[in-house]
């Protein structure tokens, strides 16, 4: 296949679930997992006679994620009305936002694989609400539904067609993933539903200024899943193009089973949603206070933090990325070296290999480590005042983690406190080179590489305990004879 | 008893010269005799409004009770009641029974006021004669042959036949004042914002206002200000304090300036209205009023503007009657499609399936910007003349509507005839200003009612003229006959 010559151009449509207690226009919650239609107030329900309010917090989230972009917060912005009918869209409409949304013109910067940076548009992002849910199993001939979900606040963030690749998408949406968890905005759940992606595609001759007719494929809900469906979804448009044939502009649904995309409706079948403003909802004004306020209360966002974690702690680009990637994990790390008062590469080492890898292993995360920062300091500080090497540390931490107790406490039970003694350490090389004549006559004799064989037999002779630094320097004296 | 004036009733109540339960059961007694011949109820809630007689009673003995505790009242049947059938003159929500108080609801009830049903309505408020209720056409107690105007019939006609002391009514663009004008009764329509529409079952949202039918203008205040007041519930509901609209009532009128609006005296004004208006001119005169003439020159675009915007939104909030969570559903629909168009074919009356229509059509890709775009620049522009009238006088007087009563099944066949029944109330609504409707006179035995429009929360003034007019005059007191 000649894919040289093309290139795919890629908008992403992201619905985002903001982290409200409360619906955007009604007071009743937004959990996800309750009983159906427990979440359904009368305003959810689309009663007859009630009225939409706006939630105050999910207008708050909205410019904090505009900010965060760099985008412009609207000064008067306008709720409108989009008319379909589906049983789980309860009014007939959904409350979204149309010509004057909340946030417009911002972006986000993505690196690529060969670590340059490229910078993807953000078009825009309005407030909408969720609609509800339909339940085709578990009722035969009828469909359920379920409300809880209708009115949950959402933001949706609409890209430039700046992507290029499947690899570029994964890698913007890894990273707005990233910033509005960081926010505090989202969940970011994505089996939840509460991070959704709508991939629009086309494709076109390298070189060609004019975009290719595009195809929407819809809800692609995890990052492997976009990438997929990106990658079929070109290829298939190139083949149809190649062959002759002429791609439709229409909505298509990925199916995770078979890789593959197809057609769910024409724009012809396509809805006209008449928009027009909501004559129930007065449009909405942020003032420059408001914003300004907003802007102030912003948490460090991912990259400044990671530039900070490099500078202030002298740390790996990599290092510094692995740390900030969650606001939880660095909060973790910046912890654990405030309290243990040891070196900051030591504590990173400690975070991102040792602890990462355990809790990766036991299926939890951060927010739900067996072993706290404090505790985790705990140890660092024994290994940093060398009361322990970083062999017994590892030991000492699996016993935390199997909940035995803070470092100390299994220190001290295990009787693993490091011998810096070191008459004890010189009795123990006396002993080891009693018992190995043969060895010490080769190593006299300019067998270099034995002396690992000897450190081995101290520290096995002391069961580990001996201070590593001691050893070398006490053998290397003791074998000179 | 029905004969009295809310003030005598609360003072005889106050008294202890009748119960409130005696003076319900009058009023229910009354029901029982000429609701048959009127049809202004759709629902009698007799049970309930002794109950809440009862409870007024023992707050009454017990002393320290707000003026219109134990006074009854009909409830327009757009309001959700709890517990109550709500139908809003439609098939569709013929089996609807609220789960909720409307604000305005909870409000009397909590001042007091006794509900002794619903009143029937043209469906989902659209129609000036009630001839679209589900629930048949509510009939003119002047005369049986005609209509009592609508959308809020059932409500005129209740209190104007002595079935009710006073009601609560809606008004998207006439819609208390056209019907309070037919059967001799004083009808407010407040400042859109002014009183809650949480639980009112919207018609045309950015158009909608609640208010009150009674007999005089002092009664009409002292309902308005137990319904008036900011909701937190209803984003459109305006937070500004509600002026003390009783205490007005007094004030001599001298200096008050009035303003008569020439598009409103022109061609298609009935002469004899006409008559009836002019002399009222003269009442306001004579109590030292100033009167001029002033320009609405955009008003002859209120009816189509408002036959635009107002099926737009209509078309948008009926969209929630679809036959899934509650009201009509069709039988044996085997598809989602076949679900939605008979459930909203059966359950829709044809009035309102033609609005839906038009509005779909103004809304649609293509028709918005030549439709529904350039009627908000239209209604803008009628609010400019509303602005520029209030800069020179205090009020405008005018015509409430054109004829008098008409027969039964007269404008029936033809929408346009109907529609310009509101060719004098409309603009009001465009603009979101105040303005009511009080009696001026009888034209061929049947009543006149002029129009007084007033700026924004400016509905003190206006209920101050009226009531200082109704001081000098007695039309409002007239009483139809066969209902004595």
């Amino acid at each position: 296949m000649a894919n040289d010559n093309w290139e795919a151009v890629i908008g992403l449509e992201v619905h985002c679930q903001l982290l409200t207690k409360s619906k955007i226009f009604s007071g009743a919650a937004t959990a996800y997992g309750a009983e159906p239609n427990t979440q359904a107030d009368a305003v959810t329900l689309g009663l007859p006679g009630v009225l939409p309010v706006l939630n105050g917090t999910a207008l708050r989230m909205a410019v904090t994620f505009g900010l965060a972009v760099d985008a412009q917060i609207a000064e008067r912005c306008v709720f409108a009305r989009k008319h379909y009918f589906y049983p789980d869209l309860p009014k007939g409409y959904q409350i979204s936002q149309y010509e004057l949304p909340i946030v417009s013109g911002g972006h986000l910067d993505i690196e690529l694989e060969d670590g340059s940076v490229k910078t993807i548009g953000i078009t825009r992002a309005h407030m909408e609400e969720d609609a509800g849910k339909s339940l085709h199993e578990g009722f035969v001939g009828q469909t359920g539904i379920d409300l809880n979900r209708a009115g949950t606040p959402l933001i949706e963030i609409v890209s430039e067609p700046d992507i290029r690749s499947a690899q570029e998408a994964v890698a913007y949406l890894k990273k707005l993933h990233q910033l509005v968890v960081y926010l505090g905005i989202c969940d970011g759940n994505m089996q939840e539903g509460s991070f959704r992606c709508d991939a629009n595609v086309s494709v076109r001759h390298k070189g060609e200024s004019k975009f290719g007719t595009r195809t929407e494929t819809k809800n692609v809900n995890s990052f492997r899943y976009v990438e997929k469906a990106i990658e079929y979804e070109i290829q298939r448009q190139i083949e149809v193009i190649e062959s002759g044939g002429r791609i439709v502009q229409e909505t298509r649904l990925f199916n995770p089973d078979t890789g593959e995309t197809r057609a769910m409706r024409t724009k012809e079948d396509a809805n006209d949603y008449r928009y027009f403003p909501d004559p129930d909802l007065l449009p909405i004004v942020c003032t420059a206070d408001y914003i300004a306020g907003i802007r102030a209360g912003l948490p460090e966002l991912p990259e400044a933090k990671r530039l900070r974690f490099e500078q202030d702690y002298g740390l790996s680009a990599y290092d510094a990325r692995t740390l900030t990637s969650s606001r939880e994990l660095a909060a973790y790390y910046e912890a654990v070296v405030k309290a243990s008062g040891a070196e900051a590469k030591l504590c990173a080492n400690w975070v991102a290999t040792d602890l990462l890898g355990a809790l990766n292993k036991l299926g939890q995360d951060i927010a739900t480590s067996p072993v706290g920062a404090d505790a985790l300091a705990g140890l660092l500080k024994r290994i940093a005042d060398k009361t322990i090497s970083g062999k017994i540390a590892k030991e000492v931490f699996e016993a935390m983690l199997a909940g035995e107790g803070d470092a100390d406490t299994i220190i001290q039970k295990r009787g693993l406190v490091q011998i810096t003694d070191e008459s004890a350490i010189i009795s123990a090389i006396d002993k080891v080179m009693a018992a190995n004549p043969g060895q010490l006559a080769d190593y006299r004799s300019g067998k270099d590489k034995l002396f690992g064989f000897f450190v081995g037999q101290v520290m096995k002779a002391t069961q580990g305990k001996a201070n590593p630094d001691a050893v070398n320097r006490l053998l290397k004296e003791k074998l000179a004879g | 008893m029905h004969k009295l004036s809310l003030k005598q009733l609360s003072d005889s109540l106050k008294a202890r010269q009748f119960s409130s339960r005696e003076l319900t059961q009058h009023f229910l007694d009354r029901i029982g005799r000429h609701d048959p011949a009127l049809n202004a109820y759709v629902t009698v809630t007799a049970e309930r409004a002794l109950r809440q007689a009862d409870a007024a009673d023992a707050r009454l003995a017990a002393g320290g009770t707000g003026v219109l505790t134990g006074i009854p009242l009909a409830q327009k049947d757009i309001f959700c009641t709890l517990g109550v059938k709500t139908s809003c003159g439609s098939r569709m929500l013929d089996r609807f029974v609220a789960p909720y108080d409307a604000t305005i609801v909870e409000k009397l009830d909590g001042a007091g006021m006794v509900m002794l049903g619903k009143a029937n309505m043209d469906e989902f408020a659209m129609g000036s004669s009630n001839e679209t209720s589900w629930y048949g056409p509510v009939k003119n107690p002047w005369d049986l042959e005609r209509v009592p105007g609508g959308s809020s019939g059932g409500s005129v006609a209740a209190v104007a036949a002595g079935l009710a002391p006073v009601a609560t009514a809606t008004d998207t663009g006439g819609s208390i004042r056209q019907p309070a004008a037919l059967t001799n009764l004083t009808g407010i329509k407040p400042t859109y914002g002014r009183v809650s529409r949480y639980g009112m079952i919207a018609f045309a949202s950015s158009l909608d206002q609640a208010g009150v039918v009674a007999h005089s203008a002092e009664d009409a205040a002292l309902v308005l200000q137990a319904m008036a007041g900011f909701d937190p519930r209803d984003s459109t509901s305006v937070e500004r304090p509600v002026d003390d609209y009783t205490a007005a009532l007094g004030a001599p009128l001298r200096g008050l300036r009035i303003g008569l609006p020439k598009e409103y005296f022109a061609e298609g004004l009935d002469a004899g209205v006409r008559g009836c208006i002019e002399a009222a001119v003269k009442v306001f005169e004579s109590l030292g009023a100033t009167v001029k003439e002033v320009s609405l020159p955009n008003a002859p675009l209120s009816v189509p503007t408002y036959y635009v915007v107002a099926p737009a939104e209509a078309s948008s909030n009926l969209a929630r009657f679809d036959g899934v969570r509650y009201g009509h559903r069709t039988e044996g629909a085997k598809t989602l499609q076949e679900l939605y168009e008979r459930s909203r074919g059966e359950g829709f009356g044809a009035e309102v399936q033609r609005r839906i229509m038009v509005g779909t059509y103004v809304l649609s890709h293509g028709y918005y910007d030549a439709y529904y775009l350039k009627a908000q620049k239209v209604r803008r522009l009628i609010y400019d003349d509303f602005r520029r009238a209030f800069a020179e006088v205090d009020l405008v007087l005018g015509p409430t509507a054109q004829n008098v009563a008409f027969k039964l099944g007269d404008k029936t066949d033809d929408p346009v005839a109907m529609y310009l029944n509101d060719i004098y109330t409309i603009a009001a609504n465009l603009a979101g200003i105040p303005a009511m409707s009080l009696p001026c006179g009888f034209h061929q035995d049947l009543p006149v009612g002029m129009q007084l429009m007033g700026n924004f929360f400016d509905e003190a003034r206006m209920l101050n003229a009226a009531h200082q007019y109704q001081q000098a005059t007695d039309f409002h007191k007239r009483w139809p006959k066969g209902f004595a």
